[in-house]
């Protein structure tokens, strides 16, 4: 029986491989952050940030900061050459107006519907959704990055979500630490599997509706 | 061209009154009027409404603190209007004490209301929110068979800004992610007093690179 260790480098490695040469990308705070330290060489994608700026680069040099250049979780950021700025309106006109190739966000529960939760649990916890809900809506594509499994070992990924939804059908992919799901017709189809997991573990450990692509293969992550 | 007068920051503080509603620019801190909000905080008013991204930063374990949060921990609104208050755990505390009250706003549906009242729209229609909490007790309507919500516009009594430069008749230029809500802020309240670091001759910006101009602005301050 393998046993799950949580491994948030490997979903970040994964999902920098979704997107193409040129793509619009929204990294949400946390893990998603992580995936903009992988992206292959060879493909150049400008980051958005939704508090008003695309050419997003990394953090400045400790010294360097600017105080009027934060990204959207207020770290201290830079601009790469031909990056640009603009207000909040237009910012989330580029978000709703599908403009944004990909989002790449956290999940506290994602389903089989495409349903998402992440920005409040009533009684305990409420940040707020900020942009997370323009984001999932406007976008072209949705990534769901989580760990597969809660500390409790129950999985994330839910036949229904619980808690209150962040946006109703608009996830396309979740990649977790034990593979790759695409949301389709209401199922989770697995596309990938990363080992030491395999297939045959996925589905045992799950309570939502997994289907095992007919092309699913052994994900590979460099 | 009209010169704007050239108030400090507690003249500035002076305009507010309580019951306003308040729109300051910001985004978790990043271009807010901190000296303003300072001279604010200073006469400890207490029943203000709030329309801003959100309720900034306060870090309780480091000490930081930042933009409005001074005035949250001082409970100067009676209610707030911003999409999120994860960086403020005041807030959170005293909304749950039923102390305050919290309206959460999706960001970008925020920022469109903000516009809205502006622009002089009735409202705008936007697909953010269907399916979740936020289209409870407002209107759908389908457009080419895609459901929106009604959001309606977001004046305020007076607006707090930041820029980074100003002309003498309140032209003015903003920097980088420090940008965020001021402009819309400037157009969407009656009173609008810029907080700037730079003040120049008339002439002086160029036109073309000019983010808002000077017909919104009020007074200015110095920062």
């Amino acid at each position: 029986m393998v046993e799950y260790v949580e491994n948030k480098e490997v979903i970040a490695r994964r999902i920098a491989r979704f997107f193409n040469d040129g793509d619009i990308v929204n990294l949400g705070i946390g893990l998603p952050t992580l995936v903009g330290n992988y992206i292959p060489e060879g493909v150049t994608v400008l980051l958005q940030s939704e508090n008003g700026m695309i050419g997003l680069g990394p953090a400045p040099v400790p010294g360097a900061e600017d105080k009027d250049l934060t990204n959207a979780g207020a770290q201290p950021v830079t601009i790469l050459p031909g990056g640009a700025f603009f207000d909040s309106a237009f910012s989330f006109g580029i978000i709703r107006g599908g403009h944004v190739d990909f989002t790449v966000l956290g999940v506290l529960e994602v389903d089989q519907e495409g349903n998402l939760a992440n920005y409040k649990i009533p009684g305990k916890m409420v940040p707020g959704m900020g942009g997370a809900m323009d984001l999932v809506v406007g976008s072209k594509k949705v990534i769901a990055a989580t760990t597969h499994f809660e500390k409790s070992g129950q999985s994330k990924l839910k036949r229904s979500c619980t808690l209150p939804l962040t946006a109703s059908k608009e996830v396309d992919f979740v990649v977790t630490d034990v593979g790759v799901f695409a949301i389709r017709e209401g199922k989770f189809i697995l596309m990938e599997w990363f080992p030491p997991y395999s297939p045959e573990f996925i589905l045992a450990n799950s309570t939502a509706d997994i289907v095992i692509a007919e092309d699913c293969k052994q994900g590979e992550i460099c | 061209m009209v010169e704007k007068p050239i108030v400090s920051a507690a003249q500035a503080a002076e305009l507010v009154e309580e019951g306003m509603v308040v729109h300051v620019g910001g985004f978790l801190g990043c271009g807010s009027p901190d000296r303003i909000l300072a001279a604010l905080l200073a006469r400890h008013l207490h029943d203000l409404t709030l329309v801003c991204n959100d309720t900034a930063v306060y870090d309780q374990r480091t000490g930081k603190i930042n933009g409005v949060a001074p005035l949250i921990v001082d409970r100067a609104f009676s209610r707030v209007i911003v999409s999120h208050i994860g960086t403020n755990p005041e807030t959170q505390r005293q909304m749950n004490a039923g102390e305050l009250v919290v309206d959460l706003v999706p960001q970008g549906t925020l920022a469109e209301r903000v516009r809205a009242a502006g622009y002089g729209l009735g409202g705008i229609l936007t697909p953010t929110g269907i399916g979740t909490e936020v289209e409870q007790g407002k209107q759908k309507i389908t457009v080419d068979g895609r459901e929106y919500l009604l959001e309606l516009p977001l004046k305020g009594d007076i607006a707090l800004i930041k820029a980074k430069r100003a002309d003498k008749s309140g032209n003015l230029v903003f920097s980088k992610s420090a940008r965020n809500f001021n402009p819309l802020m400037a157009m969407a309240c009656g009173l609008v007093v810029a907080e700037v670091e730079e003040i120049v001759e008339i002439g002086a910006l160029d036109p073309d690179y000019i983010h808002t101009p000077s017909l919104f602005i009020d007074y200015l301050v110095l920062a």
